[in-house]
């Protein structure tokens, strides 16, 4: 039976996050996948601003710390620098589809031989818990005291399925990692999105649907039920991409 | 060297980025320095370089922070409102400690403004390009050549130094056409960029540009490093020229294309027997603090003139420190001062002399 150990792809640095919030089964994955396909060498990773600020402590591998949103834009710098890199960004929702919109369109349209690593938990976090692009239409957070009004404060954003739109997207898959046959198959896509970008295919993101019990107002195990009940219906899991065959250009 | 080519300020200025080793340049359009993002999508395809139109000026300079962490010499350039988008990114730079060049073809301002030359974000481009304390190199050439010259010196102390370098230039200077020589292009010095995230190979500890310390006093260390460096520069790398200075009683003081104007009105003072001279400042930070006070021992009085309301004026002021008279002519919103204009405030200055 194979032993049970930390990944090579993490450092031993203790992670900051809440109990139950799934930012640390991510961290996780991503530094599995980095080991497995020997990547860490030469990886350059962009932290994002919001609870993930600190990837930069987490992550085995050379870190660049991004403004707020503009990690795409900083991470396709460093891939143009050095192709020979293995480029990836790890961003909230705030960060990529509020703020940060433009440069994850463009990224994308570019077709920039980069992976992302979208967090969608449909709050903000690190500020303690506004309304997200992804919020839900009635979810309360300090920012929609009675509830998201959709008339008011627009509709949740679909990040996925808008830039699978795109030409330059090899790869789009929205997972999940709520319980372990999820855990495995957001683990094969992250691979499959960094495979990617090792065969030069193309701009490919992974969309992990998130809990944040803290801002939630949840227990742990209760956000994960939220989430199955409220996120999956309005965000379904699945492949909304994939040029991985051909690439994009 | 040698040869001498007829050209545009801007395109000289992208020439001079690419024989200085700068193999990265990410732009915007922008009047009045579109023909920087022109001439590198021109040349940089041919000889394996990054050209890269960003969708803003925002994504711009992240790119170059993306670029310039990997160790590469990479460049932006945009005109006054590009430059106040790219200050979030610049002062993120300037608080990772990472060298880049960025230059600012100014126009007049403030929103939208116009497209004519002007010198009015001085501050913005001395005080406070970015949030946080902070400081960046700004080099300001009054001709196309000396853009040229500069443009090694801003790549060479930004590494030196590990800060950004601005370019400081106005819309007269990318616009006009001058002959200029070129130095033979380089590689960029192979030096120890050892902070740089090109990958560990496996071979080292994970290299991390940051600009985040939560912990307060550990930031203010960083920052006082940080400053420790800035006093390094400050006695080290101010540029400036002093023309016709050695008797001179009424001294002007201007920087780029206007001392130019300023210095053909110093001409024009002289040949009246006024004892006229001209303090260029060629780095206006680091500023010549220590040409002008000691200048200003001797002078009867200063002049300074700026195509602005009067900015780097106040710097002047501080080196001066009450030792002369300092009053001030400007012209502004893209109108350029003439030589007699100038020339009619130097004669005020001399006094009973018209």
């Amino acid at each position: 039976m194979a032993e049970f150990k930390k990944t090579s792809g993490l450092t031993d640095a203790v992670f900051h996050y809440c109990p139950g919030c799934t930012h640390g089964i991510v961290h996780r994955l991503v530094g599995e996948v980095m080991e497995e396909l020997g990547i860490l060498g030469k990886a350059v990773g962009v932290a994002p601003v919001g609870c993930a600020v600190m990837a930069y402590d987490y992550f085995n591998c050379d870190m660049i710390q991004a403004p707020h949103g503009r990690a795409p834009a900083v991470a396709t710098g460093a891939k143009r620098a050095n192709p020979a890199n293995i480029v990836f960004t790890y961003q909230g929702d705030g960060d990529l589809a509020a703020i940060g919109t433009a440069e994850t369109v463009h990224a994308a349209t570019r077709g920039e031989n980069i992976t992302v690593i979208f967090i969608n938990n449909a709050i903000y976090g690190m500020t303690g818990g506004q309304m997200a692009p992804t919020t839900l239409a009635g979810q309360v957070t300090q920012t929609t005291p009675y509830g998201r009004d959709v008339t008011r404060a627009g509709f949740p954003i679909r990040m996925s399925e808008m830039l699978a739109t795109l030409d330059g997207v090899a790869y789009a898959e929205r997972v999940t990692v709520v319980d372990v046959p999820n855990v495995r198959k957001a683990k094969a896509a992250i691979k499959k999105a960094f495979q990617a970008q090792l065969e030069g295919k193309g701009f490919s993101i992974v969309e992990v649907l998130s809990t944040c019990p803290t801002n939630w107002g949840l227990a742990p195990v209760e956000a994960v039920k939220w989430l199955k009940e409220n996120m999956i219906p309005h965000y379904p899991l699945g492949c909304y991409q994939d040029r991985t065959e051909k690439g994009v250009f | 060297m040698g040869q001498k080519f007829l050209m545009k300020g801007n395109e000289a200025i992208a020439e001079a980025a690419i024989r200085n080793g700068c193999m990265h340049f990410f732009g915007y359009p922008i009047t009045p320095q579109t023909e920087v993002s022109a001439y590198m999508s021109k040349v940089m395809p041919k000889i394996g370089g990054t050209f890269l139109q960003a969708e803003s000026e925002i994504a711009a300079i992240n790119m170059v922070l993306g670029a310039a962490s990997c160790g590469v010499r990479a460049m932006t350039s945009s005109s006054s409102p590009g430059i106040s988008l790219k200050s979030e990114g610049v002062s993120y730079i300037a608080g990772s400690d990472v060298p880049c060049v960025i230059l600012n073809v100014m126009r007049g301002g403030p929103g939208l403004g116009g497209i004519q030359p002007s010198q009015a974000d001085y501050w913005q481009a001395t005080k406070a390009l970015g949030h946080g304390d902070f400081q960046l190199i700004v080099l300001a050439p009054a001709t196309v050549q000396e853009i040229v010259d500069l443009m090694g010196t801003a790549f060479d102390l930004a590494d030196q130094y590990r800060m950004p370098a601005l370019i400081l230039a106005d819309g007269m200077l990318g616009q006009m056409m001058e002959p200029v020589e070129f130095p033979e292009k380089k590689e960029a010095p192979a030096g120890a960029k050892d902070y740089a995230t090109t990958g560990t190979q496996g071979k080292r500890k994970p290299n991390i540009i940051n600009s985040l310390y939560l912990q307060a006093p550990v930031l203010e260390q960083t920052i006082r490093d940080r400053f420790a460096r800035y006093e390094q520069v400050k006695q080290n790398e101010v540029r400036v020229e002093e023309y016709a200075c050695d008797d001179a009683e009424i001294i002007t003081v201007a920087y780029g294309a206007t001392a130019r104007v300023v210095k053909g009105a110093v001409d024009m003072a002289r040949a009246e027997g006024i004892k006229a001279g001209l303090i260029r400042p060629i780095t206006v930070w680091p500023f010549p603090t220590e040409t002008i006070a000691k200048a200003a021992e001797k002078a009867r009085g200063m002049l300074v003139v700026e195509m602005s309301m009067g900015q780097m004026v106040e710097d002047v002021r501080l080196a001066v420190n009450g030792r002369c008279g300092v009053s001030f002519f400007g012209r502004t919103g893209g109108v350029v001062p003439s030589p007699a204009e100038v020339l009619a405030e130097i004669k005020k200055l001399a006094g009973g002399t018209n």
